[in-house]
């Protein structure tokens, strides 16, 4: 079979209409998603030809939508519940983190709850407020949660397979920036590990690391630095908890500078954990110190400002000559 | 599990209750009382509970308020569609349970809107270009709350609800005798924090008005995937009134909203006001809602159009003549221009907004960034003007 080229939410889509076609037991739940399809049409059709037993109009509950998906996990389900936008997750943050995170342990591991909860997220759509933010950092910080946000097509549609079929309660974010980005999809092929990182573009002079909607600012940066001789080695984190540190110190050996790029606010974020963790084992490697960019420490701006908060293809750029000039 | 029982054995459960408990049954609550003082042919009926007494000057009065409304939301649907706006959630259909509530209340008393109250903001004096900043992407809500008591718009659903209770219960704290009015959706009662904020308004006997405009969709979701009782009986679980009204009859709503505020500011706890409602355009400007709804359910409630009603009235009653429609025709047009206008002209926020009122009293970090991003900026003019000098 070949690969066939379609949009992330496609991809999604299918890799859904999959697992509810491969496992009788998974659910699709959560606000809008039957005749809607959801706000954001990842769930178009599937209500229609899965019937709305397996396919759930949730009434709008966040705390409602998790605490029930916990508990149909417990009977026996795996529920993906969607959240409709990033920011509206929190009234549903209690039970993810008190709850869903913890019962494992709790149970010294006598109960898995298989349970992925979907967000779209992160900029860059000119949406008003509550429609733009990166959470990552906030749930990362918990553990019992694993963290996955795929970057292009391919990997929405592998990782949202392997995070329905991992015991562990997923969150799985995605780029909706991205929603409508095509790229190719081989369905029969076979899928690296899920919390892998991925060098997309190898370089020499710099490792640059992003994930979700931030690995194609990545890669546009690195054609951009290519133009001025400078060679980006360009890594897609895919998994934010675990992070997949051998793929990052194998790469910081070699270019022995290191750049992260994520939509979140920088301070305390993905990239301070890469940050530290990397200037522990390639301290000797280094030649410039670790550099972040990413959002700044104030909300999520309105619409007409949020080109100056994202990190765009020139503030990355910034980045990697403030890096190459040490 | 009743069912079960009373089955005859044998037979298949579902054909022997078919009759009473199909699924659509046990969905649809009963058929509330709803109090009408006006009927969708513009006549006036009498409430035993809710006398009315009104001029012909009011009635123009909650008439022109409609119609501005009316427009003013029209104006921003049609900026959205040329791209001067993001996004817009159109009121269309709710402007008599908006004016009828707004124009209930005093002064004095404070509201808390969702992300669609424009007829109330209206009510409240509040300048209507000042709703507009948010969509535009310019800014999160930009008004002075205090200025007109009208708090900012909230989108994330619920939250307000108990916002409102807060402050409902630092005015019962001083004594004040205002009224506290939190709106929401029919969606929203089925958050946690609006079953909490009924908890705490009911232990706090806190005097808010939890005004709920059932205008009957989510999104796409219908009130049925929210309730299975009236909305306007939940009230009564948590020890509080609540009543349903014909949102569609500003006459109606003006006269349950004004006796809820004299509820609540006479000490007897919080009440809950059901206005029944319907959401005529999509939900928002990105909605679709021929996905999941049919055209003919649009068809009936357009025969119940709030401002068609009152026109009907005004009519009947001969309380407005055929310059004062010309006239309101005229203010709606001078309206819209300054409307659009406004947004047009409307200045982009300086990059550097950014930095300003994350907090109160400063902090290390965002005095940090700012000073990097400043210098950032700066160092694209250098560059350009680098440029310019070779
Ligand atoms: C906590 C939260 N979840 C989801 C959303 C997305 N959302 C925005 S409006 C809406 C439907 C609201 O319905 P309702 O409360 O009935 O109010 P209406 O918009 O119909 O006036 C949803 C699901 C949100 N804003 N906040």
């Amino acid at each position: 079979m070949t690969a066939e080229k379609m949009a992330m939410a496609k991809a999604l889509n299918s890799s859904l209409r999959k697992a509810l076609e491969s496992d009788p037991k998974v659910l699709v739940m959560g606000e809008d998603v039957g005749k809607l399809g959801g706000v954001f049409r990842i769930t178009d059709g599937l209500q229609k030809d899965f019937g709305e037993e397996r396919v759930i109009d949730t009434p709008l509950a966040e705390s409602g939508i998790i605490g029930t998906a916990i508990g149909l996990a417990l009977r026996g389900y795996r529920p993906i519940a969607e959240i409709q936008f990033d920011g509206f997750v929190f009234p549903g943050y209690d039970q993810i983190v008190t709850q869903l995170a913890k019962m494992h342990a709790r149970s010294l591991g006598k109960v898995k709850l298989p349970v992925v909860v979907r967000i779209p997220f992160g900029g860059g759509i000119g949406a008003v407020e509550h429609h733009s933010e990166s959470p990552e950092a906030l749930f990362a910080h918990v553990a019992g949660l694993k963290i996955v946000a795929p970057g292009n097509p391919s990997d929405a549609y592998w990782m949202l397979q392997q995070a329905i079929e991992c015991d562990d309660p997923v969150i799985f974010f995605e780029p909706k920036a991205r929603y409508w980005d095509k790229g190719e999809v081989d369905a029969a092929g076979i899928p690296g590990p899920l919390h892998a990182a991925k060098v997309v573009r190898p370089g020499t002079d710099l490792t640059l690391v992003a994930y979700g909607p931030t690995v194609k600012t990545a890669l546009a940066a690195a054609v951009a630095a290519e133009e001025d001789g400078v060679s980006l080695e360009v890594i897609d984190l895919r998994s934010v908890s675990p992070i997949d540190f051998d793929t990052l110190q194998r790469s910081v050996e070699k270019t022995g500078r290191l750049v992260v790029a994520h939509e979140a606010p920088v301070f305390f974020g993905a990239g301070a954990e890469v940050a530290a963790r990397i200037t522990e084992r390639c301290f000797y490697h280094l030649q410039a110190p670790v550099l972040r960019v990413g959002g700044f420490h104030a909300p999520y701006p309105p619409a007409r400002l949020e080109e100056e908060y994202l990190p765009g293809l020139d503030r990355v750029l910034d980045s990697v000559d403030r890096a190459l000039a040490y | 599990m009743t069912v079960e029982r009373t089955a005859p054995r044998g037979k298949p459960r579902r054909a022997a209750t078919k009759k009473t408990t199909t699924a659509a049954a046990r969905r649809r609550p009963p058929r509330p009382e709803m109090v009408q003082l006006l009927t969708p042919e513009g006549e006036r009926v009498e409430h035993p509970d809710y006398a009315l007494e009104t001029t012909p000057e009011q009635l123009r009065g909650l008439y022109r308020d409609m119609v501005l409304t009316r427009r003013f939301d029209a104006e921003a649907t049609a900026l959205q569609r040329q791209g001067e706006l993001g996004l817009w959630p159109s009121l269309l259909g709710q402007e008599a349970a908006q004016i009828g509530s707004g124009r209930a209340l005093r002064d004095d008393d404070y509201v808390f809107p969702t992300y669609r109250e424009h007829g109330v903001a209206w009510c409240r004096g509040v300048d209507p270009t000042l709703l507009l900043g948010m969509f535009r992407g310019v800014n999160h809500g930009g008004w002075d709350p205090t200025t007109n008591n009208f708090h900012l718009y909230t989108i994330v659903i619920g939250s307000q609800a108990l916002h409102a209770t807060g402050y409902a219960m630092g005015v019962a704290k001083d004594g004040a005798d205002v009224a506290v009015v939190a709106y929401f959706g029919d969606g929203a009662s089925s958050q946690g924090d609006v079953a909490e904020a009924f908890t705490f308004a009911a232990v706090y006997n806190a005097p808010v008005v939890f005004f709920c405009q059932n205008n009957q969709w989510a999104i796409s979701e219908p009130t049925e995937r929210q309730t299975r009782v009236p909305l306007y009986q939940r009230a009564a679980g948590y020890g509080f009134p609540g009543v349903r009204v014909d949102g569609n009859d500003v006459l109606a709503v003006l006269a349950v909203t004004r006796a809820a505020a004299e509820h609540v500011r006479t000490g007897q706890g919080p009440m809950l006001v059901e206005a029944f409602t319907y959401r005529m355009g999509a939900h928002t400007t990105s909605d679709d809602p021929t996905r999941y709804r049919r055209k003919e359910e649009l068809e009936v409630w357009e025969g119940k159009d709030p401002i068609l009603r009152l026109r009907r009235c005004l009519e009947r009653e001969s309380a407005a003549d055929e310059a004062f429609f010309a006239d309101l025709e005229r203010e709606s047009d001078v309206m819209a221009r300054r409307v659009r206008e406004a947004i047009r002209t409307m200045p982009d926020p300086d990059g550097m907004a950014m930095f300003e009122h994350t907090y109160a009293d400063g902090h290390a970090l965002v005095d940090e960034e700012r000073a990097q991003y400043a210098a950032y900026v700066a160092s694209f003019a250098d560059h350009e003007h680098g440029h310019e000098g070779v």
